[in-house]
């Protein structure tokens, strides 16, 4: 394999050098931040002032409590609200979407753009995510939220994707964060909430909201993650539109090309060649890519959300999601188009 | 800084710290079907294997949580929702962790009627009361091979021969016992990485072939189904490593503790040892003595890490349930503190700490 060029951020962004130092830094205060010596309350101040730099970083002035990824913030959000009923979009996560009955899901249009047909019913957590991690689509989530609270309702927003790289949707009332989509360790994420008031405790750590010992370094270096640098993500958007028109031009189909998309996230379809062909090429010549979420990978299962934005299995079965992060160069998505074109032209 | 505190967690091994340095420059999401993914995933099943064998399991599965406590949660909660209707029962001891007793305390709200065994003096399960409990009836059994406040290690062979008898399952919480003693034969088995010189932020359930268990949470098929969320390939291997050691130097940290617990008797004869000192841990030392007020001596002893229980519930206030459990009165409960020792520890520092523990104490007036 000659080279190895890695588009598939959206899955897991290699960690950034300012989170691995501060990780590394933190390994030597490895005390319970729970436990009252001295020991202890060092690594309790570290935690905290973690938990203010990522406050800080992401313009949140509400509680931020820590958990094991997305999927658990996702989980203690859905779990422990107060509301009386749950609804999302069509389009989430399987995170959100199994943990509510497939009635109360709230359809797309064919952009993937959340259409709220009723007025929402007061008392009900609309879970809708800030950005796709299959397309790219960004929601409406400001003009969303004022429909939402003017029916007396709340918002969750999932921002795995869209922290760090977009404004967060402060009027939500939760939101879901990752540290590991924007540079920081596999293993924390945490869940931003507006009113703990209106989210249940379950007991133990995190002010009675996730129990178990606090992993200190990692909330380090996920603070570390965030502050970082992020002039990279000024050549996203050209990037990706290089990266839509060669794909058009070499008869490829871009997903949701209309509607508002996170400049890092491009989904194409490449007619008459199935998605894990395409994978398994561009894995060979030494892409990594991927056919819709890392998580379900390996399911072979449609993609729900093309789906739901009317897509047919046949064709959502061709499409695959590149994804761009701090290390991609120019180089790579040259290189990228050349496979692309030569795979669907069936040169290669 | 003398750390005498390892049961609430214990120092990072440099060879776990350097395993996860490495790890770090690999990346991937070990879930992605691609090379680098792949690869990812090449960290994480060696980290299985590796724990696997320190847990001298062939068979069954390891699936990796953030910690104990939510392997705890999985194998309870997903326990009792799979059980037969006629076995609405869980039972524990009352002093277990707080993970284990809030769970199963939890599950009332499902319809179970959580069954709390009451432990002696010496913090041990009378077998006949278990007998007597554990039957047809129990969704579940789950008990600690190793207290974390008071360190005695529960009959375990007698009691998972009770519950097979009742064809009960046995959630074993081995988090304080992984990498000292032989984990025992329970059909669960819950482990936690920072324990045993590993990182913060990954613990692991083991399942006996066979058993299946429904998802706590929601989200992908990582893990089996069992528990969604990206696995870190560095938590992964920093585990692996450290339970690797574990094995490895099993014998030597074992007659090392041992060395520091005869020295620490010496040091404190004349205080009294809470719970068994027989059917114990001997890196787990719970002492009192009368009229002593231990967390104005926590702070009196600033250079030297110690605790009044579990870390998990200080600052509440609460006085310790395990000591509570075993008979003690408030004013005898207020007097213990729990000091934990292990492999960073020398003997110089024990009878250091020793020398200032009791002058501290000295200064407190107490009568011996």
């Amino acid at each position: 394999m000659a080279t190895r060029i890695y588009l598939d951020h959206a899955a897991t962004t290699p960690l950034l050098p300012a989170a691995r130092d501060a990780m590394l830094a933190g390994f030597a205060d490895w005390a319970n931040p729970s436990s009252p010596h001295a020991a202890g309350r060092r690594a309790r101040a570290l935690l905290e002032e973690a938990r203010r730099r990522i406050a800080a970083a992401l313009d949140w002035d509400g509680p931020v409590i820590f958990t094991g990824g997305a999927s658990e913030a996702i989980a203690l959000a859905l779990g422990r609200t107060v509301a009386r009923e749950v609804r999302a979009g069509a389009t989430e996560h399987d995170a959100v979407l199994r943990a509510i009955p497939p009635d109360r899901r709230i359809a797309v249009d064919g952009e993937g753009i959340v259409r709220l047909a009723d007025d929402p019913a007061p008392g009900t957590l609309f879970a809708i995510q800030q950005v796709n991690s299959e397309t790219g689509v960004i929601q409406p989530l400001d003009a969303l939220a004022e429909r939402i609270h003017a029916g007396g309702g709340l918002l969750f927003a999932d921002c795995s994707q869209s922290a760090g790289k977009l404004p967060l949707p402060v009027r939500a009332d939760m939101i879901a964060v990752s540290a590991h989509k924007l540079g920081g360790p596999i293993g924390i994420g945490a869940l931003l909430v507006r009113d703990l008031a209106r989210l249940r405790p379950g007991g133990g750590q995190e002010q009675g909201y996730r129990p178990g010992t606090e992993a200190m370094p990692l909330a380090l270096g996920f603070a570390a993650a965030l502050e970082a640098d992020r002039a990279w993500l000024a050549h996203a958007a050209g990037w990706r539109a290089r990266l839509d028109a060669g794909i058009r031009a070499a008869g490829g189909m871009v997903v949701a090309e209309g509607a508002p998309r996170l400049p890092t996230i491009g989904s194409y379809r490449m007619p008459g060649v199935s998605a894990q062909a395409q994978l398994i090429r561009f894995d060979m010549a030494g892409f990594a890519v991927s056919a819709g979420s890392a998580c379900s990978s390996g399911s072979l299962r449609p993609s729900h959300v093309l789906a739901a934005m009317g897509w047919e299995d046949a064709a959502s079965g061709e499409v695959l999601r590149v994804s761009l992060g701090h290390d991609t160069r120019d180089e790579a998505i040259d290189a990228f188009l050349a496979q692309w074109h030569a795979m669907a032209t069936g040169t290669r | 800084m003398i750390y005498l505190d390892y049961q609430a967690t214990t120092p990072l091994a440099p060879e776990v710290a350097e395993a996860m340095g490495e790890a770090m420059a690999h990346y991937g999401n070990p879930s992605s079907a691609h090379r680098i993914g792949r690869m990812a995933a090449a960290d994480v099943e060696l980290a299985r294997d590796r724990i696997n064998a320190a847990l001298g399991k062939r068979d069954g599965r390891l699936i990796f949580t953030s910690g104990a406590t939510e392997a705890l949660n999985i194998a309870i909660h997903g326990t009792a929702l799979d059980a037969p209707p006629g076995r609405r029962r869980v039972i524990t001891l009352a002093s277990e962790h707080a993970a284990v007793l809030d769970t199963v305390m939890a599950l009332r709200h499902e319809g179970f009627e959580p069954v709390i065994l009451p432990v002696g003096p010496d913090g041990l399960v009378d077998l006949d009361i278990a007998e007597a409990a554990i039957d047809g009836r129990a969704a579940l059994l789950a008990v600690m091979q190793v207290n974390n406040e008071i360190g005695v290690m529960q009959p375990l062979d007698a009691l998972m021969r009770i519950a097979r008898a009742g064809d009960v399952p046995v959630l074993c919480d081995a988090v304080q016992g992984f990498g000292k003693f032989p984990v025992p034969d329970a059909d669960m088995v819950v482990v936690s990485a920072h324990k045993i010189h590993g990182p913060k932020g990954i613990g692991a359930l083991w399942l006996r072939e066979g058993l299946d268990l429904p998802p706590l949470m929601h989200g992908g098929s990582q893990e089996k189904g069992i528990r969604p969320g990206t696995l870190s390939p560095m938590l992964c291997a920093g585990f692996g490593v450290a339970a690797s050691l574990a094995a490895e130097r099993r014998a030597t940290d074992l007659a090392h503790v041992e060395t520091l617990w005869a020295r620490a008797l010496e040091l404190f004869a004349d205080w009294r040892i809470n719970g068994s000192s027989r059917a114990r841990y001997h890196g787990n030392l719970n002492l009192r003595r009368a009229g002593l007020d231990a967390a104005r001596l926590i702070s009196q002893v600033r250079n030297v890490a110690l605790s009044l229980g579990s870390a998990c519930a200080s600052g509440s206030g609460r006085p310790s349930h395990v000591l509570k459990a075993i008979g003690l009165g408030d004013g005898e409960a207020r007097g213990s503190l729990r000091m934990g020792f292990g492999r960073y520890t020398t003997l110089a520092e024990l009878e250091e700490a020793a020398m200032l523990i009791k002058e501290a104490a000295a200064t407190q007036k107490v009568a011996a």
